[in-house]
């Protein structure tokens, strides 16, 4: 009897008929896919992106060339060189250079730094045609940071009441 | 001696021992701000309190002697407590900047509050603010930070011997300042960094460089004065960018001199990283192959007899044994190590060694200092001199310029008059050395640099013998040397051979025309304008007086560039450890007189720095058998002689600037500039 009763199930197409039917019963469902470059996905404020080196409203760079970056950056990818600036005498960079090509984008950088300076943006669109683009410079990160800065500090302020 | 418990454990100690120190005696710790060892007590951080059975609260431990049958507890709920709560009330008014301080990551305040402070503050009320002090071109202050421990005065007071520091006002008003806002005018300034426990005053010349998890730390010798203090060198890359004390308490205890500190910024300046040749008239880049050439093609052409080598004050060792050696091959006798022309007896080496040692000098009662500023030549022994002073009744007497040395002295007059008196023993300080258990002179290097050096040296050496210096376990005579490289450089006899010219006959020697090459190892402290037309071959690693004059310029390897031998003033043997790599094409200096001595068909025989050492072993005993303090037997030296009624003249002029790296340093230029110029007042090139 068995011998039969695959014959039918084979004859009758039924497999064919279950998949048909969840091909139907999906198309009437909302689509998981984008259209990449016009549409996006959802970004968690969490989300480590691209860096970028905040600025204070006034004008004046957060970083204070404090080295803690630097120190926990598990692929070494940053490097900092200080000088007290010429116009106060106050601690500051003269260098902040960050291998993109060797970072992994862990956030311990922004989890290090006391003053918010060092962060993980919520850009990921950042590529470039050659590995020498990667090699991030001071002006650079300031850039990055004065274009992100108002989803940046949005972000920030999302998760401040958990950190 | 007193028996006590801590945390059950019993321990003996001896009178007057505190709490703190016995507890160190077990390996407890016991946090502290204001306790250091080598500074009076001040009991005001009370970060040691400890609990004491039968006391109805915590006893500050660094101020309790120890008694009979005390019983200590430090590991208690009741300690912990008392801890967290010193601790919040230190910091209180502690800024948060620890990111831009630079103390932070070696901060005693920092580590402390992690171990034994609590999770957060409580405090809401505003902190306090404090103006800066300027203390000079080498301390910066942040007097924010300053938790009020005192360290700093005491040291300035008790160490240094300046009383410029004090502590003013009271409660929240008070601050640690300057009496009347001036920079601290001490040798040892730049040991405030280290004492302060917290970032209130740091090293400005280092401020905001580095950080110390970046550092590589090598322990080396300190070659600027002929103390030999131990130091650390800190390097990140190819930079020295800071020197630090070591622990020797032979030596330097655990302070440095400031040149020691802060001259290391010459060492990037002024460098001579490849050889030069000069060729009409004007010194031009070579290669080491045409530099060897064109002394190769000289020295064939000059009789041995008319060369001459001098070696200079920062030279190791080992670059004096292989050039030594060389000339030797060569055939001509004229060669010193001694270039500020000195002409003494050195076949003994009690005659020109600091026989009592540095540690030696805290059993002094007597001590008459000839020809000599200590508090410039060597401002560790100085501060050795001190320390003796403060704790006994040292009876100090100074023949030479009236200066102040910190202590009071009695002055016997500016030339060596009064030294004729102490050796025949009527003049009245003699009573008083003979009268010391343990009497000392020290005499200059400076005075046996004069043109009766010779008959100095051995009148203060009768002066030694006849007033009870020299007896069973006590040898109070005491020459101070100079140079990091002079008692090696003698002990190995780089010397005038027999028939041979010393420093001055060779200067004469090369105005007439007689000598016709000079070869200076790092000797920059001559007057080269008495070289004459000498064809000067120069090897060394600045571009100073001596690269200047010479023909041939030959790049060699600064103190922190090579593993080498030095011999400080007391006659220990030490060695310097390699921080860092030359300069450019620049070499270790004995390979450069090796590979010279190849060129020349007098290939050395030694090619790696073991069996040169052997050489130098052979050459002394005092090189066999590794580091450590070689003294020397008692035995007659010196060359009687008539000694000139000259006053002794100061030796060095400014002690920011004695050689090549100094003179190099922007750092030191700053501090002749604050201290040195202002002394002598403003020319009128200022401003």
């Amino acid at each position: 009897m068995a011998f039969i009763d695959r014959w039918a199930r084979a004859l009758l197409l039924g497999e064919i008929a279950c998949g048909m039917a969840s091909t139907l019963r999906a198309m009437f469902k909302p689509k998981v896919t984008i259209n990449y470059p016009h549409e996006k996905g959802p970004l968690s404020p969490r989300f480590r992106g691209e860096h970028a080196l905040r600025r204070y409203p006034s004008g004046e760079e957060r970083c204070i060339a404090c080295k803690l970056c630097e120190a926990v950056c598990p692929a070494m990818a940053i490097t900092i060189e200080v000088a007290p600036r010429e116009s106060d005498g106050s601690r500051r960079t003269t260098r902040y250079d960050l291998d993109m090509t060797k970072c992994i984008f862990c956030g311990l950088c922004q989890e290090a730094c006391p003053v918010d300076a060092i962060v993980e943006g919520p850009n990921f669109e950042y590529s470039t045609e050659t590995r020498e683009e990667l090699y991030y410079n001071k002006e650079k990160l300031l850039a990055n940071g004065d274009r992100w800065e108002a989803r940046i500090a949005a972000n920030l302020a999302e998760v401040a009441p958990y950190r | 001696m007193p028996k006590l418990t801590i945390d059950g454990l019993e321990v003996v100690v001896d009178h007057g021992t505190s709490v703190l120190q016995a507890c160190e005696k077990l390996g407890i710790e016991i946090p502290r701000f204001c306790y250091h060892e080598r500074l009076s007590v001040a009991a005001n951080c009370r970060m040691c309190l400890v609990e004491m059975e039968r006391s109805p609260k915590p006893i500050a431990s660094c101020a309790m002697p120890c008694a009979d049958g005390m019983v200590i507890r430090t590991n208690s709920d009741t300690v912990k407590n008392a801890r967290k709560g010193v601790m919040e009330l230190i910091l209180l008014n502690h800024p948060l900047d620890c990111p831009i301080c630079d103390q932070g990551g070696e901060c005693d305040l920092q580590d402390q509050a992690v171990a034994y402070g609590g999770e957060h503050t409580r405090s809401v009320e505003e902190r306090r603010a404090v103006t800066n002090k300027d203390l000079g071109p080498l301390v910066k202050t942040e007097m924010t930070r300053c938790i009020l421990c005192t360290r700093c005065v005491r040291f300035c007071e008790e160490i240094a011997g300046v009383s410029v520091l004090g502590a003013v006002g009271r409660g929240m008003h008070s601050e640690v300042t300057t009496y009347v806002g001036a920079a601290i005018e001490s040798e040892l300034s730049g040991n405030l960094p280290d004492v302060c426990p917290v970032g209130a005053l740091t090293s400005k010349p280092y401020a905001f460089t580095a950080r110390p998890w970046e550092l590589r730390k090598t322990e080396s010798v300190d070659v600027l004065d002929a103390v030999g203090s131990n130091i650390r060198v800190d390097v990140r890359g190819s930079e020295v960018l800071r020197v630090l004390p070591r622990l020797n308490e032979d030596v330097n205890e655990e302070w440095i001199g400031d040149k020691t500190r802060y001259a290391i910024d010459g060492l990037k300046r002024q460098r001579v990283d490849r050889p030069y040749v000069r060729r009409d008239g004007r010194l031009q880049p070579a290669s080491w192959d045409e530099a060897f050439g064109a002394i190769v093609a000289k020295l064939k052409s000059v009789p041995a007899s008319r060369v001459a080598a001098l070696a200079g004050d920062l030279v190791d060792v080992e670059a004096m044994t292989a050039l030594k050696e060389l000339m030797a091959s060569l055939g001509s006798p004229n060669l010193d190590c001694r270039q500020d022309g000195a002409r003494f007896d050195t076949t003994e080496r009690a005659g020109y060694l600091f026989n009592t040692t540095i540690a030696g000098l805290e059993q002094a009662d007597a001590l008459l200092l000839v020809g000599t500023n200590p508090r410039i030549e060597a401002p560790i022994v100085n501060a050795r001199i001190r320390k003796r002073y403060r704790e006994s009744n040292l009876q100090v007497a100074l023949i030479g310029q009236p200066v102040d040395l910190t202590y009071s002295y009695q002055h016997l007059g500016e030339g060596p008059e009064a030294l004729s008196g102490l050796a025949d023993g009527s003049h009245p300080f003699a009573a008083v050395l003979k009268a010391a258990k343990h009497p000392v002179l020290i005499l200059g290097a400076g005075a046996l640099a004069r043109g009766d050096g010779a008959a100095l040296q051995a009148l203060a050496r009768r002066v030694a013998e006849v007033n009870g210096l020299i007896r069973e376990g006590w040898n109070g005579f005491n020459v101070l040397q100079l140079a990091a490289a002079r008692v090696g450089g003698l002990d190995i006899g780089f010397l005038p051979g027999a028939g041979g010219r010393d420093t001055r006959a060779i200067l004469e020697g090369a105005q007439k025309g007689e000598i016709e090459v000079v070869y200076l190892l790092g000797a920059d402290e001559i007057d080269a304008s008495r070289l004459g037309k000498a064809f000067v071959i120069y090897q060394g690693h600045h571009g100073d007086r001596g690269a200047h004059r010479a023909d041939v310029v030959l790049p060699g390897a600064a103190y922190t560039e090579k593993n080498a031998t030095y011999v400080n003033t007391e006659g220990r043997v030490q060695r310097g450890r390699q921080a860092v790599f030359p300069v450019g094409e620049a070499r270790e200096d004995w390979k450069i007189v090796r590979a010279l001595s190849e060129r020349l068909g007098h290939t050395l025989p030694f090619d790696n720095l073991a069996r040169l050492r052997e050489r130098m072993a052979a050459l002394s005993p005092v090189f066999a058998g590794g580091e450590g303090l070689k003294a020397a037997a008692w035995r007659s030296f010196g060359v009687t002689g008539e000694v000139t009624a000259a006053p002794f003249a100061p030796v060095i002029e400014n002690f920011y600037m004695t050689d090549p790296i100094s003179r190099a340093s922007v750092t030191m230029a700053k501090c002749t500039e604050a201290f040195v110029l202002s002394r002598e007042g403003k020319t009128g090139t200022h401003g």
